[in-house]
């Protein structure tokens, strides 16, 4: 759906507003048109917060979450700060999808006090291309500073929560001062012809997102430059009444 | 014992004089070393002893028990055999230390006067007359002194006794004399009166900042470490350490790094003298400033940061990942300082891998089919899978070169998706054939994303 003008000048305006003394917006696009095309600005806002948590069991593995943050980080350009509380990540995983272990610092915090504390310091810091965070309680007040410090520096901050336990998860639906909000849950993998287990399939739910609509999307998992596919099924289809008045080349 | 007694005693006994000079040379150079490593307030406490502050400087090693072991280890390594003790006070650790018969003990805060009094009198630094007197007068323990009414020891022993023992149990402070190599870069600031709110001694960290960094620039140097010590007007001694990655003489850098950590300094009734010391300094290069007329990448240096956040979780906890070349997965990977320069390697790419990795591998019941087959069901953590897709095996052998036992180990990692989509990593140990290779039990590693 293409936005009406009226409505489009309107949102520049309390963008400009909100900007203050802002540095100039940049986006950073998935590279796949059907989610860019639902994200205000076409892709990802850098120096603003995003929130990612896993579905079902993902809410405390965390590990689609996790390579799905690492896919967004290895597009973006810099050296990343990866804080945890307790080491759990498999390396060359992290590296298998698109993010060098050259390119990752990490902090094993200790407690989320400790995770906080250090996922601002890196957003506050101009020279570094993404902060990555693993929390679980993340309060209105702590967001909103954090969004704050992605600001001033125009680092992309993404917040993967992740709770102990299945009842804390329920926190996910507290309202943060996070630009976007993801849930990324496995789906059964691509379908192969031979025994064996396909390219990871994800379930991609944009939950929240400023400035425009929540969606949900199939995407098949990072590839090793860090990129998401639409699986073949649904690449193929035939062009559907939404997409109409678009070009057949887009 | 006399010369000759022992020799009578043990043949071939090796006899050398002793050199009491050297061993205090000896014991001072250690204390050196302890100040480098591990604390900014260090000092001898001859004839057999150092003595380190610890308060706030534990956090860094790792905790107290563990910068113990790590200080026995690194001693022992150097042939030194020694025992470490903390506890509340000087008195009280050098107690700990003689009289326990531990490599390592720590005593938890507020305890230490209560379990002193177990420990026999020689623990009380006397001279060793007195002990000989106090035992001839029945007193064997610490805890026999302190009930006994104080004015007739003291008529007969002197102030000495009671000093000691008030230090012992913690009721008299003891001031640390920190040991200062003779190059060492110092700037210090006496007060006529005493200062103690927040933002004076931010302010005043920031003057001798100034100072040191004028002094280093005069030598060509950079700071690695920095020492603040408050003096306090009590005599105690309160002290922030900060440690950079690369040498550092930014005035701006440092007095934020210093000033990160004023919040855990208690100014008491007031400090006296601040002083700031360089305890490490590398020699400072200078380097031109990349342009943007020569090329495009901005110019990242994170090294601002890696110190920040290093004085806040300590040096261990920042790292990054780098491969080693092994299969098994828990030796594949080996973590790096942040800041050496980049490997360029990475893990081969044949195999997916599960992006989170247990710590320790879990038994999991499950229905397989011997030798070579995925299980058809497995049940972890209590909850029952149906294998819907499975790829495998991979094959893990031992590194017989690092351990005998693994000479003829398997392991058979196979990655397993359910119903729901979940995928997992799963291995059997053992080659499903011989009981030689493994248990043939099976065991859950990693969860793919």
């Amino acid at each position: 759906m293409r936005p009406l003008p009226a409505l489009a000048s309107l949102r520049e305006k309390i963008q400009r507003i909100e900007a203050g003394n802002r540095r100039a917006l940049a986006f950073l696009p998935f590279g796949l048109p059907e989610m860019d095309a639902r994200l205000p600005g076409g892709g990802l806002g850098l120096g603003a917060l995003h929130e990612v948590a896993g579905g079902g069991n993902g809410a405390i593995d965390g590990a689609a979450a996790a390579l799905f943050a690492a896919g967004i980080a290895a597009r973006t350009k810099g050296q990343i700060l990866w804080c945890v509380i307790r080491q759990d990540l498999f390396a060359p995983a992290i590296a298998q999808a698109g993010l060098a272990a050259d390119r990752v610092i990490y902090v094993e915090a200790g407690d989320d006090k400790t995770v906080l504390a250090c996922f601002e310091e890196g957003l506050r810091h101009s020279g570094l291309g993404g902060v990555v965070a693993e929390i679980g309680r993340l309060s209105m007040t702590n967001s909103r500073r954090l969004q704050l410090a992605a600001e001033s520096s125009g680092v992309i901050g993404i917040a993967i929560r992740r709770w102990r336990r299945q009842s804390d998860a329920a926190d996910f639906g507290q309202p943060t001062a996070a630009a976007t909000r993801w849930r990324v849950s496995v789906l059964p993998s691509a379908l192969l012809p031979v025994p064996g287990v396909g390219r990871a399939r994800w379930q991609v739910e944009l939950i929240r997102c400023r400035a425009g609509e929540s969606a949900d999307f199939e995407v098949e998992a990072c590839d090793a430059q860090g990129r998401l596919a639409l699986p073949a099924h649904l690449a193929d289809r035939q062009a559907g009444p939404q997409t109409f008045g678009r070009s057949a080349a887009g | 014992m006399p010369a000759s007694k022992a020799q009578a005693l043990v043949p071939d006994l090796i006899i050398r004089d002793a050199e009491p000079s050297e061993d205090a040379d000896g014991l001072e150079k250690l204390a050196l070393w302890a100040l480098h490593r591990y604390s900014p307030i260090v000092a001898a406490d001859p004839p057999d002893g150092i003595i380190i502050e610890a308060s706030g400087a534990a956090h860094l090693h790792g905790g107290e028990v563990p910068m113990l072991n790590d200080i026995v280890d690194r001693l022992a390594a150097a042939g030194i055999t020694a025992r470490a003790a903390m506890a509340d006070g000087w008195g009280a650790a050098h107690a700990f230390a003689r009289y326990v018969n531990r490599p390592v003990l720590v005593i938890p805060p507020g305890k230490s006067s209560e379990i002193i009094l177990r420990l026999p009198i020689e623990a009380l630094r006397l001279p060793e007359d007195m002990v000989a007197n106090l035992r001839r007068l029945g007193f064997e323990r610490i805890g026999d002194l302190t009930d006994k009414p104080r004015a007739p020891l003291e008529l007969r022993f002197g102030p000495q006794l009671h000093r000691r023992l008030d230090q012992a149990i913690g009721m008299q402070n003891e001031a640390i004399d920190p040991v200062r190599p003779p190059e060492l870069i110092e700037a210090r600031r006496m007060f006529a009166e005493p200062i103690g709110a927040a933002e004076t001694l931010a302010r005043y960290s920031g003057k001798l900042v100034d100072e040191l960094c004028e002094m280093l620039e005069a030598k060509g140097l950079g700071a690695r470490r920095l020492d603040l010590l408050f003096h306090r007007v009590d005599g105690g001694i309160q002290a922030i350490r900060i440690g950079t990655a690369t040498p550092v003489r930014g005035r701006k850098r440092l007095t934020r790094l210093l000033c990160d950590k004023l919040e855990t300094i208690d100014p008491g009734f007031g400090v006296e003298m601040m002083s700031l010391c360089a305890t490490l300094a590398e020699p400072f290069e200078t380097k031109q400033i990349r342009t943007s007329l020569l090329s495009d990448e901005p110019d990242i240096d994170v090294s601002a940061l890696i110190d920040t956040l290093t004085n806040r979780v300590g040096e261990e906890k920042l790292y990054r990942f780098a491969p080693v070349a092994s299969d098994v997965p828990e030796r594949s990977v080996r973590r790096i300082a942040p800041t050496s320069p980049a490997t360029g390697e990475t893990w081969p790419d044949h195999w997916p891998r599960p992006s989170r990795l247990l710590t320790a591998p879990e038994r999991i019941e499950t229905v397989a089919l011997l030798p070579d087959h995925p299980p058809v069901s497995f049940s972890w953590r209590g909850i029952r899978r149906r294998v819907k897709r499975a790829d495998g095996p991979e094959r893990v052998f031992g590194e017989w070169w690092k351990r005998d036992a693994e000479l003829a180990t398997v392991r058979d990692y196979f990655q397993v998706e359910d119903e729901a989509g979940e995928r997992f990593w799963i291995y059997r140990a053992g080659d499903g054939e011989d009981k030689a290779t493994g248990s043939h039990s099976w065991f859950l590693h990693g969860i793919f994303g």
